[in-house]
């Protein structure tokens, strides 16, 4: 076994697979930490960059409040713990994709014991903004063997609902010009491919679609189509929100009223 | 690559630097490591545990990432070079403290897959009682984390000294087989372990024994 690409043994279970039921752990998850039973709910939208991800979250957040939901957001990397060390590494290139996959790894564990799991106690919706598939499609890409990184991410809780904004590699790059051009970590830059940042950008979230269409099935996504209009896209998201909340039981505060 | 492995206060570190003195004498080429030493995560690591924030399982994928960055910079370059390297600690910490904090012990296992296994790993199995008197004779502070106070068992660092680290010592009785941990007891005199250790060693290198009162006295 090489340290470039770990692999973890055959035998056993215990990482994030599909047929898992929301709101518990994927595979071994936290045993001193139980979350059984828990009122709030975790809905994750992913999608690579410049699809409109975060303005549909914040369009669905105004939506949920209105409604009389608790809604609390988390952001990749955006943990208190872990974001100066991840920006710092970063910024001197010197994070492999071992201790990159690791990093991410950790900020996420911060953010979920911190943030997510006292919020789904308290019954808090939360919003996921990236989760933990947008690792797994990164490592995918720079070669990290897919069963590991499943296993690292047993503890992580599946959420009730993963919406996946898709948009094909073209009209992603188009997009991602026309907002103020391509970041030298979307475009994949790191894995040394070449100096040609557009060709890198495309390759690139190519890999990426591919990462996330093979986990589309095996994590259950609900794929709406990026290429849609802002509005066309936050009215199904509020379509399907709203079907799942109304028969999961945690009616809202305006409905109850009537 | 060697191993050693044990608690705080088992003298793990004193007979790895007789160790490598005796190696170095010998001609061969040693590169000393220690466990959570790199650069990369110094600083989250200290941020941590200055505002004392650091859960279990954040404090297991902190010590995996600096690991990590290790291997790939501080242990495999040597061994591709034909060095020795000397590891103070491994991953077998890892899988005895995080367990005993109450991470899942298969999960640490699948974690540290990307490890590569040492040449010999040797355990020096050290009763509680004379781990601490050792340690609070040397009247160094107890650490925050290595008593376990995170845990919030005691608040008193003595005691919970004691709790956290029994626990690990329960953990490596279970890592020793599992792993085929050699196991060198630390009530023996320091000299007396360190003949051991180096004959264990010897059978891996295939060189003469040597007599460690001869080399120790040199």
């Amino acid at each position: 076994m090489t340290p470039e690409s770990p692999r973890a043994p055959d035998d056993g279970n215990g990482g994030a697979h599909g047929g898992v039921t929301a709101g518990h752990y994927y595979g071994h998850g936290m045993p001193y930490l139980s979350i059984a039973n828990y009122p709030g709910k975790i809905i994750a939208i992913e999608s690579t960059d410049g699809v409109g991800r975060t303005t549909q979250i914040r369009l669905l957040r105004e939506w949920l409040e209105v409604q009389g939901y608790g809604v609390v957001e988390t952001e990749w990397t955006r943990s208190a713990l872990m974001q100066p060390t991840i920006e710092m590494a970063k910024s001197s290139n010197t994070l492999n994709k071992l201790t990159f996959v690791l990093l991410y790894a950790c900020d996420f564990a911060d953010r979920l014991e911190k943030e997510i799991i006292p919020a789904l106690k308290a019954g808090f919706i939360v919003l996921a903004d990236r989760y933990i598939y947008t690792a797994i499609a990164r490592a995918g890409v720079r070669g990290v063997d897919s069963e590991w990184i499943r296993r690292l991410y047993g503890f992580a809780i599946a959420p009730h609902l993963v919406f996946y904004l898709k948009l094909d590699a073209e009209a992603l790059a188009r997009r991602v010009l026309e907002a103020g051009g391509m970041d030298y970590w979307e475009s994949g830059m790191d894995m040394k491919a070449g100096d040609d940042i557009f060709d890198n950008f495309r390759n690139y979230q190519r890999q990426l679609l591919k990462e996330y269409s093979s986990m589309a099935d095996e994590f259950g996504f609900r794929v709406l189509d990026g290429r849609k209009s802002v509005n066309w896209i936050q009215e199904e998201l509020r379509r399907q929100i709203g079907e799942f909340l109304g028969e999961s039981g945690a009616k809202a505060a305006t409905a109850t009223q009537d | 690559m060697f191993v050693v492995e044990g608690i705080d206060g088992s003298g793990k570190t004193t007979q790895l630097s007789l160790l490598a003195k005796w190696l170095a004498s010998t001609g061969q080429r040693v590169f000393v490591t220690e466990w959570n030493s790199s650069a990369l995560v110094k600083a989250a690591t200290k941020s941590g545990k200055k505002k004392n924030t650091l859960t279990p399982m954040t404090f297991s994928l902190l010590h995996a990432t600096d690991f990590a960055d290790r291997l790939l910079y501080k242990i495999i370059p040597p061994l591709k070079a034909g060095m020795i390297v000397l590891a103070d600690r491994y991953a077998y910490t890892a899988f005895a403290r995080d367990a005993a904090r109450g991470v899942d012990r298969n999960w640490v296992r699948d974690l540290y897959s990307f490890a590569v296994r040492p040449d010999l790993a040797v355990y020096f199995k050290v009763p509680i009682d004379v781990s601490l008197d050792r340690l609070l004779a040397r009247r160094v502070k107890l650490k925050f984390y290595e008593a376990g106070m995170d845990l919030g068992w005691s608040t008193n660092p003595t005691e919970s000294f004691r709790l956290f680290q029994s626990k690990v010592l329960e953990e490596y009785e279970d890592i020793v087989p599992e792993f085929d941990l050699g196991v060198i007891k630390a009530s023996a005199s320091i000299t007396e372990q360190q003949r051991q250790f180096r004959d264990m060693v010897s059978k891996i290198l295939e060189v003469p024994k040597h007599d460690a009162r001869e080399s120790t006295r040199a």
